[in-house]
């Protein structure tokens, strides 16, 4: 099962490459800079903490009461999973969201513009029951809280 | 590709404006099977979505694939009034765009 992993995140990650490849060749790419900017090391992460430091550059956390992470208690359909992660801290500059039973934990960063509140929802996959940690980067510091949510059917296989 | 890639609603309410958006996008995370072929589709996701309220970067996001299919996005900001325009686009890992505007409500 472990190496059967392996060999598909390494075939994903050839094959991303290779049609990367070919888009930049065609001059394709129009926002390079906006593609350069992203974190691939840290989506392909399968360790939260790792993918946490490939983002923010630290992968060490506080908890904190201050963020709410709206998602249901019991998903029916992995593939669908509404989030919301909203926060009463201060400043926040970044917020992310991570299903931390996930392949690759880290599914989303919302980037803040200054009068942005620090409120984001969007839909994520989950490939099984786990917990959905929001992570909010605020002043420097990182923080997180996390919600568990039950997955009867997985949303990342076939 | 899709007829609407993204839809948008924006709606002022008191100092705060909630934009709420829909995208039109497989987004394959490269994991999935093709039941009859046995072969893996490749990837085929969001990377970067931009949210502009004027010239004025309200949201800049990084995705990858484990955002839900026809991706649904939603955020607050604060500083607009009625009639601004929101602007959003997204830019997927094999190169494509689409960018759609709204009128705030």
């Amino acid at each position: 099962m472990n190496t059967d992993m392996k060999r598909r995140v390494f075939l994903k990650g050839s094959l991303a490459a290779g049609t990367m490849a070919v888009a930049a060749g065609a001059g394709l790419l129009a926002p390079q800079a906006v593609l350069a900017a992203w974190p691939k090391s840290a989506f392909k992460s399968k360790a939260p903490a790792d993918a946490l430091k490939g983002v923010f550059g630290s992968g060490t956390t506080q908890a904190s009461d201050k963020i709410k992470i709206k998602a249901p208690d019991i998903a029916e359909n992995g593939a669908v999973v509404p989030v919301t992660v909203s926060s009463s801290i201060p400043g926040v500059e970044s917020i992310a969201i991570m299903a931390s039973n996930n392949p690759t934990p880290l599914v989303a960063v919302f980037k803040l513009g200054k009068s942005t509140a620090a409120d984001v929802s969007c839909r994520i996959k989950m490939g099984k029951t786990g917990d959905v940690v929001g992570v909010v980067k605020a002043g420097g510091k990182l923080y997180a809280a996390r919600k568990s949510v039950k997955v009867t059917i997985g949303g990342c296989g076939g | 590709m899709a007829r609407k890639p993204i839809k948008i609603r924006a709606k002022l309410k008191g100092s705060m404006t909630t934009v709420k958006c829909l995208m039109s996008h497989p987004m394959e995370t490269g994991r999935r099977k093709n039941k009859k072929t046995g072969k893996l589709i490749p990837a085929h996701f969001i990377q970067n979505v931009v949210a502009k309220h004027g010239d004025n970067e309200v949201l800049n996001a990084d995705w990858s694939g484990g955002v839900s299919k026809n991706p649904y996005m939603a955020f607050k900001f604060s500083g607009a009034s009625k009639g601004d325009t929101v602007t959003i686009s997204w830019t997927d890992n094999m190169g494509k765009s689409a960018s759609a505007s709204a009128t705030i409500k």
